[in-house]
């Protein structure tokens, strides 16, 4: 009888975790995602209390307050540092994996009730497991910057990965063919772990929001090893639908880089261009003051601004937002053009513009936005530099190439805010700031930003 | 694992990937944030299988890892709803004041 309980339970909460994503398709409703995703949870940890099997409440309740007291302020970080938060949970979702599968072997093996099957569906949850949590505990210091973020490549890095990887996947053959050979399970975790920081080292800060978003997919499978070997069903299903999640970013982080997930995961070559830095012409840039940019402003009817992750890093969000409302107020339609790989992980600069008060039906998707861009007066480039490069629509010898971009060159004017003309972090060089119809405005953002919203604000009459 | 309850997980599997890869495809793009930390804390029903383990205590060893990974998959589930709800919040539409 409470076996069909906890089963309609986990039946309930895998409906509503296909409603809370649902939800998610529109801001609108996206909060009812939330809810329905609380009481999904809830549903089936009620129903899994239930369980007989259950001698001991105790040591769950510590793992609760625990898992609580962590839990809580890791929601409060700030908003720049979502992506090193969301790289820390999916550690802790594959080390719960990993020592689920661990603890079962090793509950399962002097019981002698390891068949073929569960011990295969155990090597894959320790694989996936562990390699997640090492490899997003690296890909969470390179963001918090506490491990070096540049590549770190040595000659054969990829086969000694695959090597490794195969070792590892080989363990797990050998444990199937004769489970009581326990010797491999340590070689299995061990390989595991080494694999995940090893697979992270060579990839730069560029690929971070494509490299979060596979790690997601990992996490997911994981979930999805661990149903097999729980025979679980509400598992296999959360799971699967976090992995394709995963995998969907995934694709759609690729593509806005024109990348593949190999060139991604094995190609960390070409990362740092030293390139030709110095010996490009020195063709002369046009430099503006802020009275003059708000004087342009003025005469426009249309105004993009594009952002990139230079605006965050300035703290200059809330300025951005200032001047949008500045613009608005004279009706002088202003959106904000947004690149997918724009910030440190997928849709990262959508909610930074959200905190400053952007009205999300002010954000535009690149290809949305691209069409329009003939007809806009004035584009604004703050803290945005290779997603706005015309070298990637026709330079083939640019390592951005074939990089779809968002077209601002074909607006009028452009005005492209940097601190100096020293070329960015990627050391390519972006003719965008010499061409005829950009003006540069020089300056740290935030001070920049806030001096053209000061002349405007004046001149309006309105003040602060 | 009998052979039929292997086939009907890789079934169950196989439909719940294609109902995801589905409703993930309509996710506002605005939204991708939040998307990936709510599906963490939805896969973080990890927590079913380890606190299973944590509670059966059949053996020191065993209670051990359930025990850390219930709360691994607790930290997930608090902090992964919790930051969607609050970044959730931070969407608004144009609208007259503030």
């Amino acid at each position: 009888m409470i076996d069909h309980l906890t089963q309609a339970a986990y039946l309930a909460a895998a409906a509503l975790f296909i409603f809370s994503l649902r939800w998610m398709a529109h801001p609108k409703t996206a909060r009812r995602g939330v809810a329905a995703g609380v009481a999904g949870m809830t549903a089936a940890v009620a129903g899994t209390l239930l369980h007989p099997e259950i001698e001991s409440f105790f040591w769950i309740a510590i793992a609760i307050v625990i898992g609580t007291a962590i839990g809580v302020p890791l929601s409060r970080v700030a908003l720049t540092a979502v992506p090193q938060r969301t790289a820390l949970s999916h550690a802790f979702g594959g080390l719960a994996a990993g020592l689920v599968g661990t603890a079962k072997y090793a509950i399962w093996l002097p019981a002698g009730e390891l068949t073929g099957f569960r011990t295969g569906a155990i090597a894959l949850e320790v694989i996936l497991g562990f390699l997640t949590f090492t490899g997003s505990l690296m890909a969470a210091g390179k963001l918090q910057e506490i491990i070096p973020t540049r590549p770190i490549t040595y000659r054969g890095q990829n086969a000694v990965n695959l090597a490794l990887l195969a070792i590892a996947v080989l363990a797990g053959v050998m444990l199937v063919i004769d489970p009581t050979k326990w010797f491999f399970f340590p070689v299995l975790v061990g390989l595991s772990l080494l694999f995940g920081v090893l697979l992270i080292i060579p990839i730069g800060g560029a690929d971070m929001p494509t490299v979060i978003s596979l790690l997601n997919s990992y996490a997911g499978l994981s979930a999805v090893a661990m149903g097999f070997v729980l025979e679980n069903k509400v598992l296999i299903i959360a799971g699967a639908l976090d992995g394709s999640s995963g995998l969907i970013l995934s694709i759609i982080m690729c593509r806005a880089m024109n990348r593949s997930f190999t060139n991604v995961l094995f190609g960390a070559f070409g990362q740092v261009q030293a390139g030709a830095a110095g010996a490009a012409e020195k063709k002369p840039v046009k430099s503006v003051t802020a009275q003059d940019v708000a004087e342009l402003l003025e005469l426009a009817r249309e105004v993009v601004i594009v952002p990139g992750y230079g605006l965050a890093v300035a703290q200059a969000q809330h300025r951005a937002f200032e001047l949008y409302e500045q613009l608005t107020k004279r009706g002088i339609r202003c959106r904000f053009a947004i690149h997918p790989v724009a910030g440190r992980m997928p849709g990262h600069m959508n909610v930074l513009l959200a905190e400053a008060n952007v009205p999300y039906d002010a954000l535009a998707e690149m290809d949305d936005i691209n069409p329009d861009l003939s007809q806009v007066d004035v584009a604004i480039v703050v803290g945005a530099n290779d997603v706005v490069n015309p070298a990637a629509r026709h330079d083939k010898s640019s390592p951005i190439y074939g990089m779809p971009i968002i077209d601002v060159d074909k607006c009028k004017t452009v005005i492209a805010n940097k601190r100096t003309m020293n070329p960015g972090f990627a050391g390519i060089e972006n003719e965008l700031y010499t061409a005829d119809n950009t003006l540069m405005l020089f300056g740290d953002a935030k001070a920049a930003l806030g001096e053209v919203v000061k002349v405007l604000s004046g001149e309006s009459g309105m003040g602060h | 694992m009998h052979t039929v309850d292997f086939w009907s997980m890789t079934f169950v599997f196989l439909l719940a990937t294609f109902v995801g890869l589905d409703v993930i495809r309509n996710v506002s793009r605005l939204l991708h944030t939040p998307l990936m930390s709510l599906t963490n804390a939805i896969s973080a029903i990890a927590v079913v299988g380890s606190i299973i383990i944590a509670g059966e205590q059949k053996t020191t060893f065993s209670t051990v890892l359930g025990t850390i990974a219930v709360a691994a998959s607790v930290t997930n589930i608090v902090s992964g709803f919790l930051i969607t709800d609050r970044m959730l919040k931070m969407f608004r539409q144009q609208g007259p004041g503030r």
